[in-house]
């Protein structure tokens, strides 16, 4: 199987649009109008973070009339997670990740 | 109560009508997705998804069934199969793109606790599916021993 990882890591490798995701995940099917605002970046940005992160497929979209709704779409993460992540591993991560959030307060990185 | 939709893409190495059979043919299902898919998949046909031989923990109607372009079923709680607020919709679509095909599921009229049990579900089905389609690796089979019988 090739290997396209690539493009993922890619668009991975920036903060702006690992927020854009963050948003994506907190609510899901918005518009590049809703996504945009109350961000400090041009619509057209935001636009082209977006052309990023579906060139890579971390986000699907739908067209719903005149409008784009943009949806994360999480399939390439979990190739990454099932790719170095054992299954054993996971529970004893969870606990980890839960200890960090517990420790540190719920803040985004 | 609100309604969720998720969308959820993965480009597959394979044939449009491969990745068909394998979302409705029972045994292949079963392979990659732990429960199998049955039905005659007619518009208006009922469908099931269980564990092989065990009760359904999905039950639901055909609405379109275009092989193998598109696939949209209705996924019902069985036993509370009227209750609309835990009916959801799911759309299969299959889409040649660039050498590859396209599997975009979109599943939609979720409520918050089935968008958790789905949330966690499909993208280890996807993946799943792509490496059975890609390498065969999560095919077991059942006939292995006779297959790799020396033949001279």
């Amino acid at each position: 199987m090739a290997d396209d990882m690539d493009p993922v890591f890619k668009a991975l490798a920036d903060a702006s649009r690992r927020r854009l995701l963050d948003r994506l995940h907190a609510d899901q099917g918005q518009t590049l109008g809703a996504l945009a605002a109350g961000l400090d970046m041009t619509r057209q940005a935001v636009s082209q973070h977006l052309s990023v992160l579906e060139a890579a497929n971390l986000i699907a979209t739908v067209k719903r009339g005149r409008e784009k709704l943009h949806y994360l779409n999480p399939v390439p993460i979990h190739d990454i997670h099932a790719r170095w992540i054992a299954k054993f591993e996971r529970p004893r991560l969870d606990a980890l990740a839960a200890l960090k959030q517990n420790l540190e307060g719920d803040r985004d990185g | 109560m609100a309604k969720h939709t998720y969308v959820y893409v993965t480009y597959i190495l394979t044939t449009p009508e491969k990745i068909w059979e394998a979302l409705t043919d029972q045994k292949i299902s079963a392979s990659y997705w732990e429960r199998e898919n049955v039905s005659d998949w007619k518009v208006g046909s009922r469908w099931e998804h269980r564990l092989p031989g065990k009760s359904p923990d999905v039950v639901g109607e055909v609405l379109e069934s275009d092989p193998p372009r598109r696939l949209v079923t209705t996924w019902k709680v069985p036993g509370d199969e009227d209750n609309l607020d835990r009916t959801n919709r799911c759309v299969f679509d299959i889409e040649e793109a660039g050498g590859k095909v396209k599997l975009t599921v979109t599943h939609s009229d979720l409520n918050d606790k089935a968008l958790a049990n789905v949330s966690g579900g499909w993208p280890a089905v996807l993946s799943n599916l792509k490496t059975l389609l890609e390498t065969g690796h999560t095919l077991p089979n059942p006939y292995s021993a006779v297959a790799n019988h020396p033949k001279g």
